[in-house]
Formats: structure tokens, sequence, C-alpha cells
């Protein structure tokens, strides 16, 4: 067994604890849980500190048999972008738990059932990563929406069924043109290489042009409403405004990425033709998605909507980075997916505290926060630098990598980019301003400051994002050879000699 | 004139089946009232494991001449009759609880007699041995090769289906009405299915499936009586899978049967009539292709959006259901166009999956009840999730094993009948397959919306306490469901070696 598969059932083996703790101590559920989530982000560490970071193609890798018939194996392994999603991910579980400690109660199930759904999926946050088989990817990508459904559903706010129906079915969709797409893979290369879902045989095989559009447009379109990209967005406030912020974390934080590492994982490896050809078209709902979300942003009242669209602005900035092409654009837009998880970690999870303690998520009804709790003022106000990539921090400098990534080529969409940054300023000092500067509102006086366990949560947010706004080198030298692997599959080069770092 | 040579050992299957029932008839001619119901469903399930043990044996033999040249023994053949038991063993457990059956037909709903009846505690057990007959003839019917068995053995099966529709225990009258249905589209469609023997008979001069297909190798494929023949043959059987536009008794026949009955009518009669099915289009018919393929094709299509476009509008849980077949019908059709061998094990695999989820998403049905008895309306079954959570999460397994998310047995089966129907060129097929799967999602997603995320109403409706059968029928269902879902080799390896007609 390799590492990863330690690493995937070792959620799995927490879930199985939990499932046999007597329903009425939640304390120990939750200890439980968590000890399980730190256990999983130790090992997680030390495989990244076994992982070679000189090499771009996969490492401990393993591949078992599973359903021969069709040829699908159980086959893992990572790259350095995979690893260091896999690594964001198992970080931001254990914080999520420690964040969100009282977020199971008052739900429609038992706690119980909360903590043992959040270990589900954390194996298969692990191992939609991990996958280098077509049919597994698809596999945990359609099952893993189960487990968030349940979540949202179950534990959430406002109308949290009518918006976790809502995600489901966006998904799904998404997931069904994949399916269509997925076979079509299978079929062509069993007329070619007699049947494989090996992610490594299938970028070999040649498919003509107008099967090989299809077959993108299958996959891209399921990405593009899980990241989610203008137009297929919609289903994203919705969901984020009724999650829990735990839940709404993981979701924007982690599962969304795995939309746009997608595109770079399968869209790009096995349609190299076809991306080029859709590139000007997903360029312009890049830049769309940027301003966009931008400007929606800026008029929103409610926090968590405001934080998805926001999230929808990167989202942009991402997916332009991936297609630009570049060597800076792809290792920026892989960068830019570890920050905007932990940015959007310290935001949601800061802001469900603020929500919790005044019972309302209206901006409006916030205001004066910095004198009554500095703590949880201080933090908020962080991490929405943070957001708007303030240089220091880690968003900046992959933001400043996308741009410069595609500037070379595509010079308007960079400019139109640019000012999604000016935009992003906008939203971010107006609730900031709204929230915690001013005069103390009513309503406001008596909020507590930050406990002990929620500094404990957020404190390492906060180091990440200052330290690799200083220090991006280690995730960046994990992700540079597996970004050349990608170019060159893909058959680009830089337009011109690398611009100095 | 000599008499004609019998394979026994490969007829024994349908041979035990068939005197089991007979056993079955006499028991309830000498037997004491009193013990009638334990020796009948003790004799059905003997039976129906010995005819299971039976294939097992024959597994690796095979004839076409079994019995002279009208059953043909032969890989598929052996493996849907295989299922064919299984399915029908699990369904005999939850027909064995006996409440869900009238006391006495022949009484007026009403009546006094009728109510005589209940409080002297009489039984119709008359339904087991009527039950064997109809799998005696389910085995027959994938396994014939001439047209005339064939219609023997769909009226075989058909017959006691129509008589068992009628037995409900509550709602006689909606009961008696799908009977009554059932058997009036029934007769008519199997004059179909006869009239289009004759039209091949005539155009061939033959009714082995083996002498058409020469004749269309030989005489042309363009001719009128040929093309009748199909289309009318198409008729029959398309009626009896529930394929759109010949669906219409389904919905009804459903909802009205008794619930077991229905989910055993479900599992067992799709696998073997499809089962038949492949076999006249796979052997008999492959030389017109031409001809046929693309009705079939458009029949699938409408079929499988009609079903999943109609159940989202159901109010009762056995209409959904209903529907819901009628989509899965549409699906397995597919294979029939596709017209190759993974698609021919893609739809072994398909009768397994479904029918599984089908007789367990019956079976909870039958559970869901209040003082009248079951209750359909879906707006009733809300917040089933709060009241008995084990049986609204097993329901909802069975639903999402119908709506194919991955590691359900059910998203395999999609997966390899589309894929199957990409293979065979037929891409529209499989992107149709696809984009309906995700409408069907839908209505399915409804259900467990309700049972889940909405408050129990404050009414009477309750699960009852299950008798060990059901329990055990459900179970198995349900472990079925999942296991093939996540080690569907399992079963693969099979239907790839057994998806072979001689021809």
């Amino acid at each position: 067994m390799s590492f990863i598969t330690v690493l995937g059932l070792l959620p799995l083996v927490g879930a199985l604890a939990v499932a046999f703790l007597p329903k009425s101590n939640e304390k120990l559920t939750k200890q439980v849980a968590l000890a399980t989530s730190v256990a999983v982000a130790l090992v997680s560490i030390l495989m990244a500190l076994k992982f070679n970071t000189s090499q771009g193609g996969f490492q401990f890798v393993e591949s078992h048999k599973w359903i021969a018939n069709f040829h699908i194996n159980y086959a893992v392994g990572i790259d350095g972008i995979a690893l260091t999603l896999i690594l964001m991910t198992t970080i931001l579980v254990p914080i999520v738990f420690l964040a969100g400690w009282n977020e199971s109660e008052g739900g429609r199930w038992s706690v119980k059932t909360f903590y043992i759904l959040l270990l589900i999926l954390e194996t298969m946050m692990i191992g939609v990563f991990a996958a280098t088989d077509i049919f597994l990817f698809y596999v945990i990508f359609e099952a893993m929406l189960i487990p968030v459904y349940f979540l949202i559903g179950g534990y959430g706010r406002g109308a949290r069924a009518a918006a976790a129906m809502k995600f489901l079915l966006y998904s799904l969709f998404g997931g069904l043109l994949m399916l269509a797409a997925v076979i079509g893979l299978y079929v062509i290369s069993t007329n070619q290489i007699g049947g494989s879902f090996d992610l490594t045989q299938l970028s070999h095989l040649t498919i003509d042009k107008p099967t090989q559009n299809w077959l993108f447009l299958g996959f891209f379109i399921a990405f593009a409403i899980k990241a989610p990209l203008w137009p297929f967005h919609t289903w994203l406030p919705d969901a984020a405004k009724a999650g829990t912020a735990g839940t709404s974390t993981l979701l924007l934080g982690v599962l969304d990425k795995i939309g746009t590492y997608g595109m770079i994982r399968f869209c790009m490896t096995l349609f190299p033709d076809a991306t080029k050809t859709f590139t000007p078209v997903i360029i312009t709902l890049a830049v769309i998605s940027i301003l966009y979300g931008a400007f929606l942003a800026i008029g929103q009242k409610d926090i968590n909507s405001l934080i998805a669209f926001t999230s929808i602005s990167h989202f942009g900035f991402i997916t332009l980075g991936i297609f630009a092409m570049t060597s800076q654009g792809i290792s920026g837009a892989a960068f830019y997916m570890v920050n905007h998880g932990f940015s959007t970690a310290a935001l949601f999870l800061v802001s469900g505290w603020m929500i919790k303690r005044r019972g309302s998520s209206q901006i409006a009804d916030f205001g004066g926060l910095q004198r009554v709790s500095p703590v949880m003022a201080w933090s908020f106000f962080l991490a929405g630098m943070s957001a708007l990539a303030l240089p220091g921090l880690s968003s900046f400098v992959s933001e400043f990598l996308v741009l410069v990534g595609s500037f070379g080529k595509y010079p308007v969409a960079a400019i139109l980019g640019t000012t999604g940054i000016v935009l992003a300023a906008l939203y971010v000092l107006i609730v900031v301003q709204r929230t915690l500067h001013g005069e103390t509102t009513p309503g406001n006086e008596s909020l507590t400051d930050l406990n002990l366990r929620e500094k404990i949560a957020i404190a390492p947010v906060i180091a990440i994002l200052v330290v690799l706004g200083f220090f991006p080198e280690p995730v960046l030298h994990a992700i540079n050879p597996t970004t050349a692997v990608i170019m060159q599959n893909v058959g680009v080069s830089d337009p011109v000699a690398k611009a100095g770092k | 004139m000599n008499a004609p040579k019998l394979d026994y050992a490969l007829l024994a299957p349908i041979l035990i089946v068939l005197g089991g029932a007979l056993i079955g008839v006499l028991v309830e001619a000498f037997l004491g009232r009193a013990r009638r119901t334990g020796v009948q469903i003790g004799l059905a399930l003997i039976t129906v494991a010995a005819a299971f043990i039976q294939v097992i044996r024959i597994r690796q033999s095979g004839s076409s001449g079994a019995a002279v040249l009208s059953v043909s023994i032969d890989g598929a053949g052996i493996y849907i009759q295989g299922t064919i038991l299984l399915l029908s063993l699990v369904g005999l457990l939850l027909i064995a609880d006996t409440d869900n059956f009238t006391a006495q037909a022949s009484a007026v709903p009403g009546s006094t007699q009728e109510s005589a009846a209940i409080i002297a505690g009489k039984q119709q057990t008359e339904i087991f041995p009527l039950t064997l007959f109809a799998i005696a003839g389910m085995l027959l019917f994938p396994v014939a090769t001439d047209l005339v068995t064939l219609f023997v053995a769909l009226e075989m099966l058909s017959l006691p289906l129509y008589l068992m529709a009628g037995l409900s225990r509550r709602r006689r009258l909606l009961s008696q009405e799908a009977a009554l249905k059932y058997f009036l589209l029934g007769a008519f469609s199997s004059a179909f299915f006869l009239m289009g023997s004759a039209f091949l008979y005539g155009y061939s001069g033959t009714l082995t499936l083996n002498g058409i297909a020469s004749a269309i190798h030989t005489a042309g494929n363009n001719n009128i009586f040929l093309l009748l023949g199909i289309a009318l043959l198409s008729v029959g059987l398309l009626f009896k899978v529930g394929a759109v536009p010949f669906h219409s008794w389904t919905p009804d026949v459903y909802q009205g049967a008794p619930t077991p009955i229905t989910g055993f009518m479900a599992a067992c009669t799709k696998a073997a009539v499809f089962g038949a099915t492949l076999r006249i289009f796979y052997v008999a018919l492959d030389g017109a292709s031409w001809s046929w393929k693309p009705m079939i094709a458009v029949v699938a299509v409408i079929t499988m959006f009609f079903g999943a476009i109609a159940a989202i509008s159901q109010r009762d849980v056995k209409r959904m259901l209903a529907f819901s077949s009628i989509a899965h019908a549409g699906f397995i059709l597919t294979a029939v166009v596709s017209l190759n061998n993974h698609a021919l094990s893609a739809a072994l695999f398909y009768f397994v999956a479904y029918g599984f989820a089908t007789i367990g998403a019956f079976g909870i049905v039958t559970l869901v009840r209040d003082s009248a008895g079951e209750v359909g309306d879906l707006n009733r079954w809300v917040g089933l999730g709060k009241k008995s959570p084990l049986t609204a999460a097993i329901f909802g397994l069975f639903l999402l094993s119908f709506g194919g998310i991955p590691l359900t047995a059910g998203f395999i089966g999609k997966f390899a009948i589309f894929s199957a129907a990409y293979e065979s060129g037929n891409i529209y097929l499989a992107v149709a397959g696809v984009l309906s799967s995700a409408v069907a999602i839908f209505f399915y997603l409804r259900v467990i919306v309700m049972l889940f995320f909405q408050d129990p109403t404050n009414d009477s409706v309750s699960v009852v306490i299950p008798s060990a059968m059901t329990r055990l029928a459900i179970t198995i269902c349900a472990i079925v469901t999942i296991v093939l879902g996540v080690f569907p080799s399992l079963i693969l390896n099979a239907t790839n070696t057994f998806a072979l007609f001689t021809r």
C-alpha cells in the first residue's frame, strides 16, 4: 500500500470508529474525529516530505485491478499539483473541525452523523485528487456529492434543503455530461489499445478533431459547473449561504478546486488540440467571471453571498491562468488554488463566528467590531486582505503570476483581469469598513471575542497565508516540474523568455 | 414418426418448476387449510432453489436442440434462467407475507361474504402454484427458439400474472380493475405477437429463429411479409416490457396489483421478456437490422424520456416506480439496438442490478402502512427518515441505484449498457440515455428530499415491523445493490462468459 492509500483509508477508519461510539457522548465523538483528522494531516505532511520535488510525473503510484472486465483499476498517484491540493485539504479539515466545534449541533441528524459524513468526505477529497484512473475519478467525483448534499441539507442554515438540491442537480447534470465523455473515451481506447481508463495511456490516443471537441466539452462543462465559472455559477451563492461555515469552507475551498484541477489534469492532458480550440472562449468566460463576480460581490448584503461571489471572481483568475498556457500562468493558477483554499477558509470561518455571535449574516447588522472583539476583527481584516491579494500575503504571489503569465499571450484579458483586482479592493474594503470600523452599532456591544479554541483554529490559516506570501518557494518548487510536464504534453511553450520573478 | 428427442437434464429447471407447481395444485386440493400456507411457501421455495441448483449444474453444457428445434439452452439462456430463479426466490420471500392478498378472491369487495372470509382467516394460497407456473413460463420464454414455443411461453407467464394482479387484499376494486386492464391489453398484444409470427412464417416457411435468419440471408430482407412480421412481433414484445407507446398498462397494473406481485412481476418479467427479445433480434432478425434498428432506437429514446418525465409528476409511490421501470426499459432497449456481445453482457448485468433493486423497493413499499393498509401517497411518506431511518435509508439506496449514482449496481449497469451503445456506433443513444438519466435523477431526489428533509406530518403512517422473510428479502436486495456497485466483477465475469446466443 502506498502512502496515498493509507492516507485515504485513515479518515474511513475514523468514520468507522465514530460510528461505534455511543450517540449520547458528543464530546468524545468530536474528539475522535478531530484526532483522526490531525493524524491524517500529519501523515500527509510526512508524505510531502518524502515527495521528490524535482520530478514532474506521478509519485507514490499504486495500481490494482478493480473491474477487470472494463479495464478499470484502482490507480492512484500524485504529482506536485495534486500533492499541494491534498495537503491543503488535510490541513483544512482539522481546522474546520476545531473552528466549527459546535456547528454539528441543532442539525437535522445527530452529531455523530455529521462527523461520519465529514470524514467520508475527507477520504473522497483525497481520492479525487489522487486518482489516475478516470473511472475511479468519476466515481469519487459523483459519489462525494452525496455526503455534501446531506451536510448542506441537514446541518445548514435557512433554505438549506433547497440549496442542497440545487447544488446536487447542477453537479449531477455536469457529472452525467462527463459520463458520456468518459464512455466515449473508453470506447475510443477500446478500438485503439484494447480498452483502458489509465490517464497516461489515454493521453496517447489519437482522436479526430470533432470527437475531441465534444469529449472536451463533456469534461469541461462538468468542471465549469464545479469550479464554478460564469454562467454555470448560480448554485454557488445559495449553497454557500445555506451551508455551515465548515461545510462552506470545504465546499469552496476544496470541492470547487476539483473543477479547476480537472481542467488541468483531464481537459488539457487528454484533449490538447481541443483545449487550444476552445481557449479563446474559455478565456472570455474567465474574464467575465472575474468582473461579474467582483461587481456582484460589491452589491451583496449577506456576508456569505459576498464570499461566494468573490470566489467566482477568483475562479475566473484561476481559469485564466490555466488556459493562458504559460508556465507562470499554470503554476500561478495551481498556487492560486491553494491560496484561495486558505483565504476562503479564513473568511468563512471568521465570518461564521461573527454570524453566530450576532445571529445575523447581514452586513448592515454589524459595525465597529474592532472595539468589542479586536482579535476577531483583525482576523477578518487579514482574511479580507488575503482575498484582495495584498502584497505580502500569499494570494498576491499567485495573482501576480497569473497576470504575468497571461499578459504575454492575452494582454486584453490580463488588463481586464487587473481591473478585477481594483474591484476586489472595493468589495473587501467596503465590508471591512462597515463591519469592523466606526462606532459600535446597537446589537454589537456585547459580542465576545474569539476564545482559545477559535484562536488555535484560525492561527495556522493566517500563518500559512503570511508565510507563503514571503516564501512561496517550497510550494512553487513542487508545482513547477509538474507544470513543465503538462505544458510539454499540450505542446506549448512560453511565448518569450521567462520574465524574471 | 419417431418420438422427439428431449434432453431432460437441460430442460430440468423448467420441468422442476412445473412439477412443483402441479404438486402445489394438489396441496391446494388435499391439504387442510390450517397447514396449507406453510407447506405452499416451503414447497415454492424448495422448488425454485432446486431449479436454480440444476441451472448451476448445467452451466457448462448447452445444446441448440434441447427439445428438438424448439428450445436452445445456451450461455445467455442459462444465465437469464439463473437470474430469474434468484429474483423469484427473493420475490417469493415477499409473496410469503400472505397478509397482502385477498382472503377470498371470489367474494365481492365490501360484501358480507368478504368480511366473513377475513374473520374466518381464509387465504388464497393458490398464489404460490400460480407464481410457479409464471416462473416456468419465464424460464421457457428466453430459451425458446421457435415462434410457437415462444408464444406458448409468453402465455404461460402472462396468464398467472393477470390473475395474481387482481388478488390484492386492500383496495380490491383497484386491483381487479388492474387485472382486467392487464388481461385485455395483454390479450390484445398477444394477438399482435401471433400475427407477427404468422407473417414471419409466411415469409420464411419456418417457425424456428435459425430458419428465419437463414431465410433473411438467402431470400433478401426487403419483403413486405418480413417487415410486417417484425413490426407486429415487436409490438407484442414491446408491450410486455412496457415500452412507449405500449406502456399505458404499466402504471395502473403496478399500482393495483398486490405490492409483492408488482415487485416480482417488474423484476422477473423484464428479465424473461428482454431475454427473449434479445434472442429474437440477435438470432433471427440480425440480417434485417436495417429495418428494425431505427424503429427500436426511436422507441428506446422515447421510452427513456417519457418514463423519466412522466415520473416527475407522480404522487403515488408505486406509479412512480412504474414510470421508473418504463425508463429502465428504454435503457435496456438500447442493448437490443446495439446488437453486439458487450451489449448483451451489459443487459445481463442490468437484469440483476435492476431486478434486485426493484424487488427491494417494492418490499419497502409493503412496509409503509396506516390502518387501512399500504400508503401509496408520496406526500404521506414525508419525514419517514425521522420515523424509521433504516427503512428510509435503504429505500434511498434503491432510488440511488435506479438513478445510477456511482457505487451502486445501477451505475455499473448504466455504464455498461451506454458504453456498449457507444461502441456500436449509436452515440446518440448513449447521449440520450445520459440526458434522460439526468431528468430521472430529479424525481428520485425529490423522494429522497421528502424522506429526509421534511418533517413528518402528524398522521398515522408508520413502518410496520417486517416479517422475517420480508426482512431477509430486503436485506438481500440491499446487499446485492451495494456489493455489485463496488465489486461488479463478481457478476461481470459471468455475464461476459455467458453472453452468447447459439445460432
